[in-house]
């Protein structure tokens, strides 16, 4: 930039640390930043934006349904992108998330409908937890044999993944697994009563799911931080020739990994089809791309599960003030669209700022 | 021809009082230099003591946060390398910068605004061969830059200075990646441009060269100039003095010593090399405790190999390793380890330490596996701290705390870090890869001194340096490899220089 005979230069420079205070203000600098974006964009759309941004926030964190409702959405959520920070810490790319979780609502629905019927819930859930974990973990395996085995990029499999897995839902919904008391609707029989999971009366928090996510999120937490394998992750995703000086199985380390995040992932599937729709029905009824969204909490909690809880809890919330708005203003759907892109977009522009310091030169010509 | 000189040669480049801070912390302060034309002067320093970030400065590079430029009486302001390439400053940088796959004349039609937009490559290769009668810079110009040896891709990168105009060509540690021979070529294209009327800038901190090439000298500490000299008036331990601010040993106290048993045992082993060709042939070798065995060669000759085959990082396709008598070959890096081998990589960065895991976390790399520092599933981190404090005393590493990034640390306390988390593992075995090269005077002696003690402690040390000197002033016996084989082993008394040289030629007597 010139200015008269001065010129004006910007470099950005690494900030080594990120003291807690900055963290806060940028955060909040952010938001308020995209909530302005967002009222601009309600502006000419001949919204009132203060009314708008009332709505949003009454609909999501300002109300006992609203935290209800971003409790619900948060399960999924909490799971997966604490099973991703394990990846994304190796530096594995999964982001095929979206379909572990699928396989581990087909698993268990299968598991709920063909054996579980004769079991008591104690064993028959814990079970169908199992099964879903197991789903989920078998589709991740596929993407780290092709990387480690044959350098398939992870990138381009667990996407790939991601539609076969779509489409053979749908096929089982439509086809095979279609059900006998649906009347004609592309869904499964409902799983057995003694099978579903309880919810919080008077909402749709699953508890049992809940719990899962938080537990599982302080122990990949712990097992990131305080364990062997957890150090040998990070080794891995710092420097795969430092992990192969210290004598690291890469190929153990990609499995496990795999098996971790993609299983993690297909219990979240398990509480979607036990918890919410009871049987197992179109993939984009089944999930509302949990998958992808939590691809992001997962960066915005800087890979760590714990971070990645809160980050979690927030985009839901997120999600439904973005609901909220849609069925009280009437806007089109896009809108919500366009809203969670904005917050994304001021988020990871703050996210930059926490990272990076701006250093500005004058300097003559 | 070398009449009619290619440009108007720059007479002095003066910096006066350069500073520049990184984050506070000073690299250059108020640093007064003059560079003539005709001239070489040697930057001489230690790490860290900002001779790249002074030439990086000169260089367009990085913006001095004092000071300024003159270049023949005028102020320069050079806000990046084109600026500073147009007023007739060239550098090569310590690691090349061509493009791998293109051959020699694209790479420096790259870089040349004179050359024509349709075949360039005729009017280059007239220039080179021009540069060939002047200089003695003889390159290939059609062969790929890969294909070419570090000495030659060095060549490379001065004519392309030279095409854009260079005038004053600053070379940082320039001999760092050459043979003996090719340091001698270089040293003499340099005299020859000097003679010319350029002015070149050597960075290095090898005393031996700085007296042998350069007019003048002078030295920097801590960002600052502790000393100038002419190199005709000044000793490699007055130099040495100002370099580090203290004396320097130069000759180790060695002592013969009879050696034990044997520790490291390779029979006949092949191995291949990424490109899968074979590049270990049929070596035997051993090391025996209280022993240090060097292996002396010109890098890409099959030590990288033979090396990460005994640390099991590489598979060997015929042969046996043993170590005290047990079979460990092809076993994993993490088992070999077990059986007593520790092992200082090559390039320590990118192998021995995870640049942004915490230095505490990297003082139990590959030892974190075992007992004390975990059990079957958890680390045991109190455990782990202290021995990470144990290393930084023991070791001298300096760092501000075990909880910052390895990354903080500068090449030589990370070297240091290496070696002692390698060393307190107590090994039958210490293989040190290239354990000095780059680092500066002070922490090279401490890390030669270290290997020394092992020996002593009657433990066995295989060598593995391009470094001579090292060779000669640690090992007992000393294997020479060339083209994947051991083309002899001299014992320490009967080895010399030259002897080696020739052998590391592939001459045999």
């Amino acid at each position: 930039m010139q200015l008269g005979p001065l010129q004006l230069t910007v470099r950005w420079e690494v900030r080594q640390k990120q003291p807690p205070l900055l963290s806060a203000l940028t955060l909040l600098g952010a938001l308020a930043m995209g909530f302005l974006w967002v009222g601009l964009v309600f502006f000419f759309l001949g919204v009132d934006p203060v009314f708008a941004l009332r709505k949003i926030f009454v609909g999501s964190f300002g109300s006992v349904y609203g935290w209800k409702e971003s409790l619900t959405k948060g399960i999924p959520l909490f799971l997966i992108s604490s099973g991703l920070c394990v990846a994304y810490q190796a530096k594995f790319w999964n982001i095929g998330a979206e379909s572990q979780l699928l396989m581990g609502a087909v698993c268990s629905t299968w598991f709920g409908l063909h054996v579980g019927a004769s079991l008591s819930p104690i064993v028959g859930i814990p079970l169908m937890f199992f099964m879903g974990f197991l789903g989920g973990a078998l589709w991740g395996v596929i993407p780290a044999i092709l990387k480690v085995r044959f350098g398939v990029s992870e990138v381009i499999s667990t996407l790939m993944l991601n539609y076969i897995a779509a489409e053979f839902v749908s096929y089982l919904i439509v086809g095979p697994w279609k059900g006998t008391t649906k009347y004609g609707y592309p869904y499964t029989d409902d799983l057995p009563k003694h099978l579903l999971l309880g919810t919080i009366p008077g909402s749709r928090i699953h508890y049992i799911t809940l719990f899962l996510g938080i537990v599982i999120s302080i122990a990949l937490f712990i097992l990131l931080y305080r364990t062997k394998f957890g150090y040998e992750v990070r080794v891995v995703g710092e420097s795969p020739e430092a992990a192969k000086y210290a004598g690291i199985d890469f190929f153990r380390t990609s499995l496990l990994i795999m098996i971790i995040s993609g299983g993690v992932a297909g219990m979240a599937g398990v509480g979607e089809v036990a918890g919410i729709h009871h049987h197992l029905s179109y993939p984009g009824n089944i999930s509302a791309g949990y998958g992808f969204t939590a691809v992001i909490t997962a960066w915005l909690g800087r890979l760590n599960p714990l971070g990645s809880l809160i980050a979690g809890f927030f985009f839901a919330g997120i999600l439904v003030g973005g609901d909220a708005i849609q069925i009280s203003l009437r806007l089109p759907a896009a809108t919500v669209h366009i809203f969670n892109g904005i917050l994304l977009f001021v988020l990871l522009v703050g996210n930059f700022f926490l990272n990076h310091r701006p250093l500005l030169q004058l300097h003559r010509r | 021809m070398a009449g009619k000189s290619l440009l108007k040669k720059i007479q002095t480049v003066q910096m006066e009082k350069i500073s520049k801070y990184f984050q506070g912390v000073a690299a250059n302060r108020n640093i007064d230099l003059t560079i003539r034309g005709g001239e070489i002067l040697g930057l001489l320093g230690e790490n860290g003591a900002g001779k790249t970030t002074l030439m990086n400065i000169l260089y367009g590079l990085y913006r001095p946060d004092g000071g300024r430029i003159l270049i023949d009486g005028v102020e320069a302001t050079f806000r990046s390398p084109r600026d500073a390439i147009r007023a007739g400053i060239g550098m090569v940088h310590q690691h090349f910068m061509l493009v791998q796959n293109h051959t020699v004349v694209e790479n420096i039609v790259l870089g040349d605004g004179e050359a024509p937009f349709l075949f360039p490559q005729r009017a280059v290769e007239q220039k080179l061969l021009k540069f060939q009668e002047l200089y003695g810079l003889k390159v290939p110009p059609y062969a790929r830059v890969w294909q070419l040896s570090a000495g030659e891709q060095q060549r490379v990168e001065i004519v392309k200075a030279l095409m854009q105009g260079a005038d004053l060509l600053i070379l940082d540690e320039p001999t760092s990646v050459l043979t003996p021979l090719e340091s001698r070529d270089l040293f003499s294209i340099l005299r020859r441009m000097a003679g010319e009327g350029h002015g070149v800038v050597i960075i290095s901190h090898k005393l031996e060269e700085i007296l042998d090439l350069c007019h003048r000298v002078v030295v920097l500490r801590k960002g600052e100039v502790v000393g100038e000299a002419d190199t005709k008036g000044v000793t490699k331990e007055e130099l040495a003095r100002m370099m580090v601010g203290r004396s320097v040993v130069f000759s180790f106290d060695w002592k013969p010593a009879p050696k034990g048993e044997v520790v490291l045992q390779v029979e006949g082993i092949t191995v291949r090399s990424d490109r899968g060709t074979v590049a270990v042939k049929n070596v035997d070798l051993s090391v025996h405790r209280r022993e240090i065995v060097g292996i002396a060669g010109v890098a890409g000759n099959g030590q990288r190999e033979l090396v990460e085959a005994i640390t099991g990082l590489r598979k060997v396709e015929s042969g046996r390793i043993r170590i005290l008598g047990k079979d460990i070959t092809n076993q994993s890096a993490r088992v070999i380890h077990a059986e007593g081998v520790a092992h200082i990589p090559e390039e320590r960065i990118r192998f021995g330490t995870v640049p942004n895991l915490l230095i505490y976390e990297n003082a139990v790399l590959k030892r974190h596996h075992f007992a004390p520092f975990s059990d079957v599933l958890f680390l045991d981190y109190s455990e782990i701290k202290s021995h990470a404090v144990d290393l930084v005393e023991q070791f001298t590493v300096a760092a501000p705390s075990i909880r910052v990034p390895m990354k903080h640390l500068s090449g030589g306390n990370i070297q240091k870090l290496i070696v002692g988390r390698e060393v307190s593992a107590g090994p039958a075995l210490l293989v040190a890869s290239h354990p000095t090269y780059g680092l500066d005077v002070g922490a090279t002696e401490y890390i030669r001194k270290q290997l020394l003690k092992r020996r002593e402690e009657g433990e066995a040390v295989l060598l593995v340096s391009e470094d001579l000197e090292e060779i000669l002033e640690l090992s007992d016996r000393i294997a020479v490899m060339f083209e994947g084989h051991i083309v002899g082993i001299l014992n320490r008394q009967e080895a010399t220089i030259e002897q080696i040289g020739l052998l590391m030629g592939g001459v045999r007597s």
